[in-house]
């Protein structure tokens, strides 16, 4: 190991493990804790009961479908960023990052009226019969707000730092405007497409603030897992409280090794995995 | 045309005419994003603007000024002064840490840095309850010593501690690893203190990134429902935060009340994005952009 020149190791190291350690690690253990007391019989029992396997399925279905919808837009969005010039652009730059500034109670309230029978939207999608506010569809919708930045984020500086040689070198062996988008462009933004998408997919599982808002929040129908978990506290049942919390937290360990794996992937594609 | 000038031509309008620069797929890319982006992301900023305001300006002051929602804005605000100093320091601490230094472990440090980020708030709230509730680790000792911090004061605080705890490092750490240690070691070469090499060399290098990591901190803090939810015990006129009394007065079916509030937080919404786009145009950020 390289003799230290700059000072302070102890100090800096020291802080930094000792905040962690007390504002997340013990936490985190204390759940762990409070769950492996359980026991594996009623571990199972709690996740097995209908209401909270409908809770896990509405809340997967809906992530995936909101990160669908995030993969398409937020990829034409980046484009539009990375490649376009137009007036405006700064504004819509600026925009993307929306989500991510206002808190999730407020985009929750925002979409609620935005969809609800008599909204803006809520109105006219009621004439043609679709539902959008108290469905499944409306914890889609607010899913897929929370989470859109990470797609366009993560995908946008990659466009960017494409070079235009090697499309120059695909036209000039002939290639058309989509051989050269399949076979060239896609896959150099491909992993960082799929880190941006995985991301968002991780937000969508433990959104909470816009979800309730616009879910309708009725069990077995459109109940999501976070909040599952808020009612069980709620009814004091704190071991159910537990269960669930320690099978959310396991599924964002899951989704942190997948992003952190593609991550390194792409990291090793561009050529930069100096870190 | 000579052979060369024709090639040359060519050459120009591969420049010209990129993939997707057709004037047909430029225009509908173009449009369509633009036109889902006003239905997604606009909307909802109008809706709320708009809604706030209503009933009129006079009727607006007045649902801020209610008793409850004054308490949750100026609860909010204590919050935002208590945690965002903190989790700079933290930010410091842990980027200086992970980007001066080598040593084992390292990777797992910047791993358990950012996993605050990936945990759903809600899991959050809910692990400090088995730190300080009556259920929890600590519960029986606090009770004892008659110290409340569940459903109280502290436990927002620590709550909010912990959703943000990675803003500030996630910035500083990618803009400190490219900056590398070279002038840091000069400085102590010349016989500079660790902290004079910290405050006079380090610090001026990446103030901006502490500016923009403190303003997003701020933003999360005034903004956190889930975590916050969990914790805070909901108790009216107490504890309940702005975004909390957002939720009590739409239940309550004061969805004027709860509009007026959601307001005041699309404002800072709205200046966290400005001072990050300003911050960003006078170039001083460099790469440390989020999702980085």
């Amino acid at each position: 190991m390289r003799r230290r020149v700059i000072p302070g190791f102890g100090l800096a190291l020291g802080t930094t493990v000792l905040y962690l350690g007390a504002i997340v690690l013990l936490p985190l253990c204390a759940l762990l804790l409070k769950a492996s007391g359980i026991g594996l019989a009623e571990f199972w029992e709690i996740l097995s009961s209908p209401r909270t396997l409908s809770a896990i399925r509405v809340t997967v279905t809906m992530a995936f479908a909101a990160t669908i919808f995030n993969a398409i837009y937020g990829l034409l969005l980046a484009w539009v960023l990375a490649r376009y010039r137009f007036p405006g652009k700064r504004l819509l730059d600026a925009l993307v990052d929306v989500p991510f500034a206002l808190p999730t109670a407020v985009a929750g309230l925002a979409l609620t009226a935005l969809f609800a029978k008599n909204g803006w939207f809520g109105a006219p999608l009621d004439k043609i019969g679709i539902a959008v506010a108290y469905t499944p569809l409306g914890i889609a919708i607010a899913m897929a707000f929370t989470s859109i930045p990470f797609v366009v984020r993560t995908v946008q500086p990659v466009i960017e730092d494409l070079g235009s040689e090697v499309e120059e070198a695909g036209r000039s062996l002939g290639a058309n405007d989509f051989q050269i988008l399949w076979k060239i462009i896609f896959p150099a933004i491909f992993p960082a497409f799929l880190a941006g998408c995985s991301l968002s997919f991780a937000r969508s599982l433990g959104e909470f603030g816009a979800v309730i808002f616009i879910a309708g929040n009725q069990p077995m129908k459109t109940e999501i897992v976070a909040l599952l978990t808020y009612i069980r506290l709620e009814e004091y049942n704190y071991q159910a409280a537990a269960a669930i919390s320690t099978i959310m937290l396991l599924m964002a360990f899951a989704m942190l090794i997948v992003t952190n794996a593609v991550q390194a992937w792409h990291l090793r594609y561009v050529g930069r995995g100096e870190v | 045309m000579s052979l060369a000038s024709e090639r040359d031509s060519e050459q120009a309008e591969w420049m010209q005419h990129p993939v997707g620069g057709g004037k047909v797929t430029r225009r509908v890319v173009l449009w369509s994003v633009l036109v889902l982006t006003a239905l997604f992301l606009v909307a909802p900023l109008v809706l709320i603007v708009t809604s706030g305001l209503s009933l009129g300006v006079g009727a607006f002051v007045r649902n801020l000024s209610e008793p409850t929602t004054l308490h949750a804005i100026l609860l909010t605000l204590l919050t935002a002064v208590v945690v965002v100093p903190i989790n700079i320091l933290f930010g410091l601490a842990a980027a200086w840490t992970v980007t001066k230094f080598d040593f084992r472990g390292k990777t797992l440090l910047i791993a358990l840095i950012e996993l605050p980020y990936s945990i759903s708030p809600i899991v959050a709230g809910v692990a400090y309850l088995f730190v300080y509730g009556s259920q929890g680790l600590f519960g029986p000792l606090l009770e004892a010593l008659g110290l409340k911090v569940m459903f109280a004061l502290p436990a927002i605080f620590l709550a909010s501690l912990f959703v943000t705890a990675p803003f500030v490092a996630r910035e500083l750490i990618p803009l400190m690893q490219v900056q590398g240690t070279d002038e840091e070691e000069a400085a102590v070469t010349l016989g500079a203190g660790g902290f004079t090499t910290f405050w006079r060399v380090t610090l001026p290098n990446v103030k901006w990134a502490v500016v923009y990591g403190a303003i997003l901190c701020n933003a999360r803090v005034m903004g956190e429902f889930g975590a916050v939810s969990v914790v805070s015990g909901n108790i009216r006129g107490q504890t309940t935060t702005l975004p909390l009394q957002i939720e009590l007065l739409y239940q309550d079916y004061n969805v004027a009340g709860a509009f007026a509030a959601a307001t005041v937080l699309t404002a800072v919404a709205l200046v966290t994005i400005l001072i990050k786009v300003t911050l960003e145009r006078t170039g001083k950020t460099s790469s440390a952009g989020p999702g980085h």
